[in-house]
């Protein structure tokens, strides 16, 4: 039987897929080889979000950045907040209060859980379980609820300042956080009852997007790409800032480097997150959240109101924007997906002189071939789901 | 601080003339270093035991315009993960030649990086496999990260580009035929 069936003719197909299409969340184009179903090859086709972020940031105050970098990764806002301002205050070589770092370790961590709720969630709905999906987004929800009650905004949050915070915690934080995280914890098991022996949810990731540890290093990934192939590099743990090697938390790592573990480094990273977060508001000390400078820090609003001299000082700021000392300097934080780094030169004046975000999922957009070639066009769904690509992010 | 001054000696001994300057801005290690043979020197950075920076993090330039000469820096920025260390590396590069040596051989996600750079800055990357612009679109003209570009130019619209080897409906053209000999030359 099997020696009379001919071989069918097929000819190389070229598929464009994108750069709208319900799989790809964010504008990005793939230019796809294929044979049959089989992927040959995989051009990705990036920048359809491109908006000329480095090239705004030169035209703006040094403070008037931060909204920018809310819209770089706008799933964890609080992050690209937190990295800009400690890349800023390197420059300064100012470092600021300890209640102040306290936060700022707390509003990143919320903002990664949200990053990865959102990665897990989506990820999980595109493949069908779209009940596991919305329980994610039910949790994701309360964590912006609070970061809503927190902020003012739900996602473009602008929080952290250049030497402090916009205001410090509501009173009621602690136990909103607490009341959060016990449904959110709820929530995530039963995610982990609905995926973790569902064969489809399974099969549609094991063994699917492989990247060893090599060719992930080789392309310059981070983070839980990077971990579930097995490299225990975390910013957090290699080069600590803020507050982290004062706190107690394991940075998952995954072995074999394929969906599935990227997709469970993430819902680790959710456990470890959470545990952060407890841990610095247990900790949490009492004092003020902005460095001591006037150089730097706006003054109170009834000096500005009430005396010419805080009237002055508020336009100087407002106006000229803080002075920066001229320099360079380089500063990355563990963001939702990897090594979030800023760049900056000053040349001395109220506005940078060059922004440079090293952005973590352009770079992993650039080893995306590499983890589709020899998969199947579905394959692309669950792969780029766990890319967690953000178009704010990687096209700038 | 004595570590530091010691990797940054290490540093300057292997790679020798190349090294053009050194400094410790804010606790960083920065090295300035001369383009020519730049892979040989990151191959020397990178599979060196005593040095061990193995982990490209990110390139960049920067636009000096009347500031600096020679205009332009290539930033890069590497690693060491085993001994915890982060170097920061600046090649100038003159205006009328800007091109410096790719790093694609070493790393591969240089790729992407590499074309970021030529796209926005317009500085060439020798022996890079696929230079093409990757943010922008390929009839943009100029690099809108140089100073002397105006923030607020408007480039010009451009043609559709020819749909070559795009997947073509012809039923519906065919319909349309069928509809035209029918009916005459009423469509």
């Amino acid at each position: 039987m099997k020696a009379e069936t001919k071989e069918l003719p097929s000819e190389i197909m070229e598929l464009q897929m994108g750069p709208s299409h319900p799989a790809t969340h964010g504008t990005i184009k793939f230019n796809l080889k294929l044979d049959g179903e089989k992927v040959l090859d995989c051009d990705v086709e990036v920048g359809f979000l491109h908006r000329g972020f480095d090239k705004s940031c030169e035209q703006a105050t040094w403070t008037q950045v931060i909204p920018y970098t809310d819209r770089l990764n706008y799933a964890s806002s609080l992050i690209n907040n937190v990295g800009y301002a400690l890349a800023v205050e390197k420059l300064i070589g100012a470092e600021t209060p300890l209640r102040c770092q306290y936060i700022r370790v707390i509003v990143s961590e919320l903002a990664r859980l949200y990053d990865h709720l959102t990665c897990c969630g989506m990820a999980a709905s595109e493949l069908g379980a779209i009940t596991a999906g919305f329980y994610m987004i039910e949790a994701r929800e309360l964590i912006t609820r609070i970061i809503e009650n927190l902020t003012g905004a739900r996602l473009t949050v602008t929080y952290v300042r250049i030497g402090g915070l916009k205001h410090d915690l509501p009173h009621d934080f602690a136990e909103s956080v607490a009341r959060a995280f016990k449904t959110i914890r709820k929530l995530l098991d039963d995610c982990d009852r609905l995926l973790s022996r569902n064969r489809i949810f399974l099969d549609r990731l094991s063994n699917v997007g492989v990247i060893s540890q090599e060719t992930a290093l080789s392309y310059c990934l981070t983070g839980p790409i990077l971990r579930a192939s097995g490299v225990d590099y975390d910013v957090r743990k290699a080069f600590p800032y803020l507050v982290y090697d004062q706190l107690d938390f394991e940075v998952p790592v995954g072995s074999r480097g394929d969906n599935y573990d990227r997709f469970l480094c993430r819902i680790r990273e959710i456990e470890q997150s959470m545990k952060i977060v407890e841990q610095a508001l247990a900790n949490l000390p009492v004092g003020p959240v902005w460095i001591d400078d006037p150089l730097f820090v706006l003054p109170e609003k009834e000096k500005v109101y009430g005396s010419i001299e805080g009237l002055m000082h508020h336009f100087k700021i407002i106006m000229e924007g803080i002075h920066v000392p001229a320099g360079e300097t380089y500063f990355a934080v563990e963001g939702g997906n990897g090594e979030l780094g800023f760049y900056i030169v000053s040349d001395g004046g109220g506005r940078p002189y060059r922004i440079r975000v090293r952005p973590p999922c352009f770079i992993a957009m650039g080893a995306f071939h590499e983890m589709i070639k020899g998969y199947m066009v579905a394959d692309i769904v669950p792969t780029f789901g766990m890319v967690n690509m953000i178009g704010g992010e990687c096209d700038r | 601080m004595a570590e530091t001054n010691s990797q940054l000696s290490a540093v300057q001994g292997k790679l020798g003339s190349k090294v053009i300057e050194t400094s410790e801005p804010q606790g960083d290690d920065v090295l300035i270093l001369d383009r020519s043979d730049l892979r040989e020197s990151f191959r020397i950075l990178k599979e060196d035991p005593e040095l061990d920076f193995a982990f490209l993090s990110d390139i960049t330039a920067v636009d000096y315009w009347h500031k600096k000469e020679p205009r332009f820096e290539v930033v890069y920025q590497i690693l060491s993960r085993a001994k915890r260390r982060r170097l920061r590396i600046r090649v100038p590069v003159p205006e009328n030649d800007p091109s410096v040596e790719s790093l694609t051989p070493l790393w591969r996600g240089a790729n992407f990086m590499e074309r970021e750079v030529w796209d926005l800055f317009g500085i060439r990357f020798i022996d890079h496999p696929d230079l093409r612009r990757i943010l922008l679109y390929d009839e943009f003209k100029g690099y809108p990260l140089r100073k002397d570009y105006p923030v607020n130019l408007v480039q010009p619209r451009v043609p559709e580009r020819p749909v070559d080897g795009t997947f073509v409906d012809e039923r519906s053209r065919n319909k349309l035929l069928h509809l035209q000999k029918s009916l005459g030359s009423k469509i």
